[in-house]
């Protein structure tokens, strides 16, 4: 009988996977984006298994309430979602699935071949230790990485309007 | 069963890597292939707080895993910001049919 957190650890992984897997091979780029809905709340609930209770909380905030809307919303304004046929186009498959085994295969070798110093660690709350972490030590990197949400939002804006042109001017 | 150990996150991680980079290899939808970069920066950042919690300790790789999320969504912002110019100029974003600069 497996245990209570091998159950959550493979309901989580399937879920995870089984959207990936749909992301991956839907024809429709709706369904696609729709399905990386479950990615993400998937990797979320890993993130909890690993006692990453902060990062679980981020990942549902900005990836399901900010960066998958912000893809759906590509997807409404850009597709001609009536033309399910081309409206997710695929090609080379089987280059990229050559690719992709090769991959996995050194992926696979190199994760069962070194001799990983694991053990298992209690789970624990870590958020507090993680604000330490970015008012201390990693004071900078926060800074940086505040500014550049800023020059993204900006460039984000500027590269997505229209022009503007004022009357009487010239194109 | 044996406890969930730290090849198992491994895997999971490696699988949706592999998901995540034939999505980016065989769609023609620009926004098609920024989903499977989100799958990719998703398995790496599951990757860094697997490690962290089975190998390293601390919270460096919580750290990290934040910084790849706050450049996931910056760089989602601005690549959709362009797919739109890139719509509203040549109607169409498959990739294989923006060939202006080509020659």
């Amino acid at each position: 009988m497996p245990s209570l957190s091998a159950l959550v650890f493979l309901g989580l992984a399937a879920l995870t996977l089984g959207s990936a897997g749909f992301v991956a091979f839907s024809r429709n780029i709706i369904h696609s984006a729709l399905a990386l809905l479950g990615t993400f709340l998937g990797i979320a609930g890993l993130y909890v298994t690993l006692s990453a209770d902060f990062l679980a909380a981020t990942q549902v905030l900005v990836y399901v309430g900010g960066t998958l809307v912000l893809i759906l919303f590509a997807v409404m304004l850009t597709s001609r979602i009536a033309e399910m046929k081309v409206s997710n186009p695929r090609g080379r498959p089987v280059v990229a699935f050559v690719l992709v085994t090769a991959v996995l295969l050194v992926l696979g070798r190199v994760a069962t071949r070194t001799p990983w110093p694991a053990e298992a660690r209690p789970a624990m709350p870590s958020t507090a230790k993680l604000g330490h972490a970015f008012l201390g030590e990693y004071l900078l990197p926060f800074e940086l990485g505040s500014i550049v949400l800023l020059g993204a939002m900006i460039g984000a804006v500027v590269l997505a309007r229209r022009a503007v042109r004022r009357a009487g001017e010239k194109e | 069963m044996e406890e969930i150990g730290l090849i198992h996150y491994l895997s999971v991680a490696a699988a949706l890597f592999g998901l995540g980079l034939f999505t980016v290899m065989t769609r023609k939808n620009a926004v098609g292939i920024l989903l499977g970069v989100e799958l990719i920066l998703n398995a790496a950042a599951l990757n860094f707080v697997a490690f962290e919690h089975f190998v390293a300790g601390g919270v460096s790789g919580q750290v990290f895993t934040v910084f790849i999320i706050v450049l996931a969504a910056s760089e989602a912002a601005i690549a959709l910001a362009i797919v739109l110019q890139v719509y509203r100029n040549h109607r169409s974003i498959m990739a294989d049919q923006l060939t202006s600069l080509k020659n």
